[in-house]
């Protein structure tokens, strides 16, 4: 695959199939488990909670001590003792320690790491373990959750404009509860770490699976006390997924590290499937009123939301932040301009939440649009309609709630979807299905897409009083390092940590535009090392954030590389920089023949500017690289409790078709039309797989997914043939189109997409079968053949 | 969570290295292995054969999916001494030091993997299918794939692919529904098509 056609300008915008292929397709990964970063690693097996909520009344691990092979055992005491809460963005009501310590809080929960000289070894001492538990009462209802202090983490309320007024005027009102279960993207490789902690220097080394560094290389040190020049944590070349979920990967880093400090040897740990599906980390539960103010005409007056975020057993950071993640964007689409949410948190005895795909999107617009649906039934105007007239029309647009729409197009997508799924027809072949009795529905959802998140909304747990206490926030930078070395090869480092985007090869196409040079001979590296990666507290793999900022700070860098090869060529062919051309992998003289005195081969500058610094022009410096950081613009702390939450804000519009089976509840969507708008695609290959890829995530929370649990709080949806995950012959095929409306503030005019259609997808889904079985109240998801089937007809 | 601790505590397992030989992707190779190590753990960490993925260890997922004799089977779901005197089929295998076969560069072209995880799996299983059924249809593949997890694709391009390769092993030169990742490819100056279609057994 290094085959690529003959370099031409012009890499951004092409559909150009992935470098990082090929060692994939050969089984040349190089993920977490696959790697012996250190020798003689030794392997921890995890003793955790069979409980939702248990008090450890005896623990004995002598047992497991005296096992065969074992080095030792970690326990909820240990870690108590060596280490710190996990901090969070708002304070919690329950200290979050690495492992229980005397109460277990959710199913899995860690209370004891058996340390052994392999896996096997481990998993027998594990079994020693003896812990003796009296179960407690599980908390699993988020309604009942705040009316108790030691479950409610945060409560705030939120004013814009003056929806009183706008509820007092309205012509009709409609509204329901829409609730959002916690589900997980459920990446297929679980969690690993290898942990090397080093006595004499007082460090430790991490490798691991992990999706940053940002915020949470932060948490995870102060946890172990130590500054944060002492973790080091470097994240493998391959990650088999995350959408979110791998975040939570800090707590091991965490616990494993405690080990290998405790035990004095290297210890490695790779999560498995029971215990990630148990354990790792889920989507944030919401539970959610909402109120939708009309005039009879359609207009929009006012929202009003009541939500409540289930965030789990414990309050992981970067939560509550699924709250506020979509706060510039609480209008979504529309024009409205009053808007009421109170926004309350709790814990309960769940798997704790923080990032998954999408976070806080799905939970906002099923809700949102659900609202729209419920209207437009109301109202007896077509949804499609009803959206159209409340669409925001002029950019930039600022949301009441401080969001920046910087550019968009808003009709021009809705009236792209209306002609791409023949509404018309749909709507014709809905009459005729419904006079044959069959349930047939169109759904609808509109959705801005907020990308690039902006460090500083979740300050918003906070009220602005006690906000001053902490250093202001804002922004979201990341850093890039661009080196040609003495052979010519040219090599990037970012630190995005994708697993599977195909950072590396965006990153490829964008350098070789600015250095006229084909993708194929730039390297690029996109995990981390804390130690010797450019990155910021902003740097990973979330929020959409690689095509603004990630690709930002790699085009700066390759800027000042490719201005410094320019005053090396001008000097050696008597010009000036600025006349020269970098194309083909030669300099130009820029208006000139392609004769030896007019070009210079990058190769040669390269050398130039290692081998003999004594010739080059005044004032540079020898070899070439640069580092550069790129922070997008319009990014504030809030103030007023507006804030511009994201930097860009792309836009999806879906219809969904769907039939539901009279006799069997069985849900058929028979079309599905995504069209978007994410600013210029970079790479419109990878958009598109980012698009279906999202649709599956969506497609499946709406209509399967959800972890379950029974009244005792036990976990149900522990295998993955419990949890089920939708199949290729479960998944509609969607037809989609891109509009690129070009954003303003990010260098090249992209805006995120990774996230859209999880957001849309549920929402479309739900409003869909809402119409298909004439309903003017929520359906609680997921929407199961059998739930379905207790509601046809009743 | 200790699931895989087979002992009843207390009673000390008593194993013993059993001497097996097998032959992997063309090698033969004798090893002693402990009567319990997995299938998965034996390629994976005595053979460095990494691209063998574990996704679940209960067999759903499909990622560990490789060839015991010529037959699609879990590496997680046996045990290394069962393939005693068997020829074992890895990812690594498919490829070799040469070209990519024709299965893995429709991957590639259209998009059919991501984060690369589900794609060994995936790999030898729909090679196995393409050489059992070359002209395998669309619903085969979707089949196939039900018994792989892939959670970053949504699928469509990896059955896109796979159709790919079959219609091509199959004879058909006319391109039908699913060409658009086809034309995608096209319009960055990459090979639009697989390649010959040579025997499909080349990509097992």
């Amino acid at each position: 695959m290094t085959d690529q056609a003959v370099a031409t300008r012009g890499w951004i915008g092409r559909a150009l199939p992935r470098f990082e292929d090929e060692a994939l397709l050969r089984g040349r990964g190089r993920f977490i488990d696959d790697l012996e970063p250190v020798p003689g690693a030794h392997h921890a097996a995890i003793v955790r909670s069979p409980h939702a909520h248990a008090r450890i009344r005896h623990l004995d691990v002598s047992a497991a001590e005296a096992a065969d092979g074992v080095t030792g055992v970690l326990t909820g005491a240990d870690v108590q003792a060596m280490s710190r809460p996990f901090a969070a963005a708002a304070p919690s009501p329950v200290p979050y320690y690495a492992a229980a310590v005397d109460t277990v809080r959710h199913v899995g929960e860690p209370v004891a790491v058996v340390v052994a000289r392999d896996r096997y070894l481990a998993e027998d001492a594990a079994a020693r373990v003896r812990v003796d538990y009296d179960p407690l009462a599980p908390v699993l209802d988020a309604r009942a959750a705040v009316h108790d202090s030691d479950a409610l983490v945060s409560e705030r309320s939120f004013h814009y404009g003056d929806p009183e007024a706008a509820f007092a005027h309205a012509d009709v009102i409609v509204g329901g509860r829409f609730d959002f279960p916690a589900w997980t993207g459920l990446p297929l490789e679980g969690y690993g770490v290898v942990a090397d902690w080093d006595p004499g220097a007082g460090t430790l080394t991490a490798w691991c699976n992990f999706q940053g560094p940002f915020t949470l290389h932060g948490v995870a040190a102060a946890a172990l006390g130590l500054p944060g020049t002492r973790l080091r944590v470097i994240t493998p070349e391959h990650s088999g997924g995350s959408f979110g979920i791998k975040s939570g990967v800090f707590v091991y880093v965490a616990l494993i590290g405690l080990a290998s400090r405790k035990l004095g040897v290297p210890v490695r740990w790779t999560e498995d499937r029971l215990e990630h599906l148990a354990a790792s980390q889920t989507s944030t539960g919401r539970c959610a009123e909402i109120e939708g103010a009309f005039a009879a005409d359609g207009e929009l007056l006012g929202v009003r939301i009541d939500a409540i975020d289930d965030v789990g057993a414990y309050l992981r950071a970067p939560e509550p932040a699924s709250m506020y993640r979509m706060h510039g964007a609480l209008t979504g689409a529309y024009r409205v301009r009053n808007l009421a949410l109170r926004a309350r948190v709790v814990l309960t005895n769940r798997c704790p939440s923080a990032l998954n795909r999408g976070f806080g999107g799905p939970q906002h617009y099923l809700p949102l649009e659900g609202m729209m649906a419920l209207g437009a039934r109301r109202l007896r105007i077509d949804p499609l309609r009803l959206a159209e007239l409340n669409l925001v029309r002029r950019f930039p647009y600022e949301t009441p709630s401080g969001g920046l729409y910087a550019s968009g197009d808003f009709a021009g997508c809705l009236r792209e979807a209306r002609e791409l799924s023949g509404y018309e027809a749909r709507r014709e072949e809905r009459r005729r299905a419904r006079r044959a009795g069959r349930l047939y529905g169109i759904g609808v959802a509109c959705v801005v897409e907020p990308s690039i998140s902006n460090m500083g909304y979740v300050t918003l747990v906070e009220e602005e009083a006690s906000r001053g206490n902490a250093l202001p926030k804002s922004g979201n930078a990341e850093g890039a390092t661009v080196t040609i070395n003495p052979a010519g090869g040219i090599g990037v480092r970012v630190s995005t940590t994708p697993q599977g985007q195909g950072h590396g090869t965006v990153v490829a196409q964008v350098v070789a535009d600015a250095l006229g040079v084909d993708p194929s001979q730039v390297a690029v590296r996109a995990d981390a090392d804390t130690s010797f990666s450019p990155w910021t507290v902003a740097s990973g793999n979330y929020s959409s954030r690689f095509s603004g900022v990630g690709v930002g700070a790699a085009l700066r860098a390759t800027e000042q590389v490719a201005g410094k090869l320019r005053a090396i060529a001008g000097h050696v062919l008597g010009a000036d920089a600025d006349e020269i051309e970098l194309r083909d992998g030669v300099a130009h003289l820029r208006g000139s023949g392609d004769g030896a005195e007019t070009t210079v081969s990058l190769r040669r500058l390269a050398g130039m500017a290692h081998w003999n610094p004594e010739g080059l022009p005044e004032g540079l410096e020898p070899g070439l690289a640069a580092t550069a950081y790129y922070a997008a613009p319009e990014l504030a702390p809030p103030v007023d409790d507006r804030i511009s939450a994201s930097t860009e804000n792309g836009f999806v519009v879906d219809i969904a078709v769907v039939e539901v089976d009279r006799a069997t509840g069985r849900l058929a969507v028979i079309d599905y039309v995504s069209v978007h708008d994410a600013g210029r695609l970079l790479n419109p290959l990878l958009a598109e797989g980012q698009v279906i890829g999202g649709f599956a995530h969506g497609f499946g929370a709406v209509t399967r997914e959800a972890h379950a649990h029974g009244a005792d709080g036990e976990l149900l949806t522990d295998t993955l043939k419990d949890y089920l995950c939708p199949t290729p012959a479960d998944l509609p095929a969607v037809r989609t189109a891109h509009r690129e409306t070009p954003s303003p503030l990010t260098p090249l005019g992209a805006k995120g997409l990774g996230e859209g259609t999880t957001m849309s997808v549920p929402a479309a889904i739900h409003n869909a079968v809402m119409d298909a079985l004439h309903r003017d109240a929520p359906i609680a998801l997921p929407l199961t053949p059998a739930r379905l089937w207790e509601l046809i007809d009743a | 969570m200790a699931e895989g601790a087979p002992m009843a505590e207390g009673a000390p397992m008593v194993e013993r290295p059993i001497s097996i030989v097998v032959e992997v992707n063309g090698l033969r190779r004798r090893e002693h292995v402990m009567p319990r190590l997995l299938l998965s753990d034996f390629l994976r960490h005595r053979l460095g054969l990494t691209g063998t993925h574990v996704g679940c260890e209960h067999g759903v997922c499909g990622a560990c999916t490789v060839r015991v004799d010529g037959i699609p089977a879990r590496a997680c779901l046996m045990f290394a001494v069962q393939t005693d005197g068997c020829a074992i089929e890895t990812v690594e295998g498919l490829a070799g030091t040469g070209e990519l076969t024709p299965l893995q560069r429709a991957l590639h072209e259209a998009h059919g993997l991501q984060c690369g995880f589900c794609t060994p799996g995936i790999l030898i299983a729909a090679g196995d299918l393409l050489e059992r059924r070359p002209g395998a249809d669309r619903a085969e593949i979707e089949a196939l794939l039900s018994g792989h997890v892939c959670r970053c694709t949504g699928y469509r391009p990896i059955v896109d692919a796979i159709e790919r390769v079959a219609r091509d092993a199959a004879g058909h030169t006319a391109r039908g529904d699913h060409a658009d990742d086809a034309d995608d490819a096209d319009a960055n100056g990459d090979p639009g098509g697989p390649g010959d279609p040579g025997d499909p057994g080349e990509a097992a």
